[in-house]
């Protein structure tokens, strides 16, 4: 964009333009994303918990999120008076801002890119985990012991999280030879048994690690220490409200979608489909390519959030002190295998094997999946009563 | 005047206040929030500069990782609910006297390096990498087994407290 711009405009001036446009895409992204997912969110939650979800605003409760949006800009802008009021006040852009700029270098299709970084997979990875800067500032500004509580959590385990979740980035990093993430998504183009995850066992294995790790990272549920409601009334957020907790939450959809399009990048070929044997953008001209692609990439991205919503309304929070158990004394081990196992595995074995695990390991991984859904479809759940209706 | 001389005015005034909040502002952890500031703009102006595995590592190192534990450190340790530094006028008088020294030194370093051409790109983070596993292993080596010492250190001064703790 800033190429075609400049035949018009000075350089410096298109290179402003287009870093101004670039940026209220992205903040529009996040906010029909966080807008979506929030939605999303409630309609899971209440389809697991047997409910139906917002029905009320809207079709299928679509407009719930724009009518909460209505009622936290009206609520009242509340400071505690034994606060820390300047600190109070930034944390929540301080999170949000961190988030916002992780999307800077992520790539939604060839040519859909904020900026096209040499080192982008680690630039993401640098940015996002500065997010805990505004949880940790949240915690403590608000002079609250539960807010106190859940800001020291969180720095434990963000800061814990983040070497297993690094070194799970190093192991595509290590095939792909680059940190730049359009290269790394070229590298997977074609069918899907491309895709990193299908490289060898050993990425195969560091995707779930890592997916397991950014979960942890985004402070979600099974991880979600930092606000905990049964054990710190909300964490962090005890002492916010109207459009400052808002923005915690603009922040955390957004370092999920940030997250999961990080893994569909590293291990899922990005915005290929996967069943299409070329680069759309090259094929069907560039724009309408790279909607296309964009859209995919979108796609993607959802559906790890969607798995993401789906692992917090199934299982119960771990305790604090297993949180750190799991990542310092299994993750951390863990994925420093998977690194040393990737760079053994192409310098040492043979080109036979290394050419035919792709295959076995993507169509393993797609019978496993079918094997899963019939098992599934034939033995339905008996339907069990709680007991209430029984006589004594 | 061109765009990156108007950035870099921006960036350099943002980077002096905020380094400037730090000295000034009594809280420990408002001064952890204007260094956060002061940080982040010294990576911006290496990404101004074309080094961008430089600035990622900034964040990454300073921002993520070593403020974590600044602030981690001043919420475990304060007394009451905020932690406020009282600094005498001695103090006051020593710290400024070594910040005139260490602010010329520097102003001395910085004229005496030659200028570099704008237009050479920066190496990346292949040739980094390669440097430090051909040419500049034996420091690679010494800063790794360093942090190696420090994190054997703190894992035994972890333990021998709790011991301590488990015989009363």
């Amino acid at each position: 964009m800033n190429a075609t711009l400049e035949q018009y405009v000075s350089p410096s001036l298109a290179m402003v333009i287009a870093a101004v446009v670039a940026s209220l895409l992205i903040f529009s992204f996040i906010g029909v994303a966080a807008f979506l997912f929030i939605w999303g969110e409630r309609k899971v939650s209440g389809r697991i918990q047997d409910r139906l979800g917002p029905t009320r605003v809207g079709p299928f409760g679509l407009l719930q999120s724009l009518a909460d949006g209505i009622k936290l800009v009206m609520k009242e802008d509340f400071v505690p008076s034994g606060s820390d009021q300047f600190l109070f006040r930034i944390a929540p852009f301080v999170a949000f801002s961190a988030a916002f700029a992780g999307f800077i270098a992520l790539p939604f299709a060839e040519g859909l890119v904020a900026s096209q970084l040499s080192v982008g997979a680690f630039f993401v990875l640098a940015v996002l985990s500065s997010e805990v800067f505004g949880v940790m500032l949240a915690g403590y500004s608000s002079a609250n012991k539960w807010s106190l509580y859940g800001g020291v959590r969180e720095a434990a385990q963000v800061v814990s999280y983040e070497i297993p979740r690094s070194i799970c980035v190093l192991v595509p990093i290590c095939i792909a030879g680059t940190l730049n993430l359009n290269l790394i998504t070229r590298q997977q183009e074609g069918y899907f048994w491309n895709w990193y995850l299908f490289h060898d066992p050993f990425t195969f294995a560091a995707f779930f690690v890592f997916f397991i790790v950014a979960t942890a990272s985004c402070k979600r549920a099974p991880f979600d220490l930092a606000e905990a409601e049964s054990e710190l009334v909300a964490g962090f957020l005890t002492e916010y409200s109207g459009m400052r907790w808002s923005y915690f939450f603009l922040a955390e959809y957004a370092s999920m979608f940030a997250m999961s399009a990080l893994a569909s990048l590293l291990f899922l070929g990005g915005w290929h489909t996967g069943l299409l044997p070329f680069e759309p953008a090259d094929r069907f001209g560039s724009i309408l390519g790279n909607i296309f692609d964009a859209a995919i990439f979108i796609l993607k991205g959802s559906v790890l959030v969607v798995v993401m919503m789906w692992m917090r309304w199934s299982m119960p929070r771990l305790r604090i002190d297993q949180v750190m158990q799991t990542c310092l004394k299994y993750f951390l081990p863990i994925s420093c295998i998977l690194l040393i196992g990737v760079c053994v595995w192409q310098l040492t074995i043979p080109a036979v094997v290394t050419s035919t695990t792709p295959f076995v390991l993507a169509f393993g991984s797609f019978a496993g999946i079918l094997f899963a859904i019939l098992t599934g479809l034939r033995s339905r759940p008996t339907p069990q009563t709680s007991g209430a209706f029984e006589l004594p | 005047m061109t765009l990156e001389f108007v950035l870099f005015v921006i960036l350099a005034t943002v980077i002096v206040t905020s380094a400037l909040g730090v000295v000034l502002s009594a809280s420990i952890v408002r001064s952890a929030v204007f260094l956060l500031i002061t940080l982040i703009g010294i990576s911006f102006l290496y990404f101004l500069l074309g080094a961008e595995f430089l600035g990622a590592t900034q964040l990454i190192v300073y921002v993520g990782g070593t403020l974590v534990l600044l602030v981690f450190g001043g919420m475990l340790t304060s007394g009451g609910p905020f932690h406020y530094q009282s600094i005498r006028r001695s103090e006051w008088i020593i710290a400024s006297v070594v910040a005139v020294f260490i602010f010329f030194l520097l102003v001395q370093v910085s004229l005496s390096i030659p200028l570099v051409a704008n237009e050479r790109s920066m190496p990346g983070p292949g040739a980094l990498g390669l440097a430090f596993l051909t040419s500049h292993l034996l420091p690679f080596e010494i800063v790794s087994v360093h942090l190696l010492v420090v994190l054997i250190g703190a894992a035994y001064l972890a333990r021998a407290k709790k011991k301590t703790r488990s015989v009363l």
